[in-house]
């Protein structure tokens, strides 16, 4: 597969987010995660304003596939943007 | 508390309302679990598909059960986090589509 840059903002505690990196895993993708939740919270802050430039949907799981965005585990499109069939 | 105990107690509680956990009870549990993490963290039971506050009051219609289930649920028959559903969700009479943040969206990400 040839890869753009995924990044996945999620929870620890939520099943979407869950649901996200376990599919993600299966399919062999490499990606970059960050559990907002586990931050300290100047960290945090600068996370939130960079899912705030991101996506005005403010939820998670966010995750970026090169320059396309997808909040919520839906499966089909992140399927299409990552190429598998 | 442990889950198992969460999931008994909050089983009688709910269903009596018409709410019925998911029939994926390993969801079902890291929920559960995740509920307990943030009542651990925060001092309540904050939604665990949602980015808490810290805040009790700005955060009270996040506290699971949350204000968004009752419309959640009668409109797709499944909460955000597809924690409680009704029953036809669980019995598969109805498609199991994606529960969109109900959640205002000024409300959603506090810096």
């Amino acid at each position: 597969m040839n890869q753009c840059n995924v990044k996945l903002y999620a929870l620890s505690t939520c099943g979407h987010c869950r649901d996200t990196k376990a599919f993600l895993g299966e399919c062999g993708v490499n990606y970059d995660c960050v559990d907002v939740d586990k931050l300290d919270e100047s960290e945090r802050k600068k996370v939130l304003q960079e899912i705030m430039k991101i996506s005005r949907d403010c939820a998670f799981p966010t995750l970026v596939i090169g320059d396309k965005v997808v909040v919520g585990f839906k499966k089909e499109e992140i399927k299409k943007l990552l190429g598998i069939s | 508390m442990n889950v198992e105990k969460l999931y008994d107690l909050l089983k009688e509680a709910q269903e009596a309302k018409g709410y019925y956990f998911n029939k994926d009870k390993k969801k079902v549990f890291d929920l559960l679990e995740g509920l307990l993490v943030n009542k651990e963290r925060y001092g309540y039971m904050c939604c665990p598909c949602r980015l808490s506050a810290n805040d009790r009051e700005w955060d009270k219609d996040i506290i699971c059960p949350c204000v968004y289930r009752e419309p959640d649920v009668a409109e797709y028959g499944s909460c955000y986090c597809n924690l409680y559903v009704s029953r036809a969700w669980n019995e598969e009479k109805i498609p199991h589509e994606y529960v969109p943040e109900r959640r205002p969206l000024e409300k959603r990400l506090r810096l």
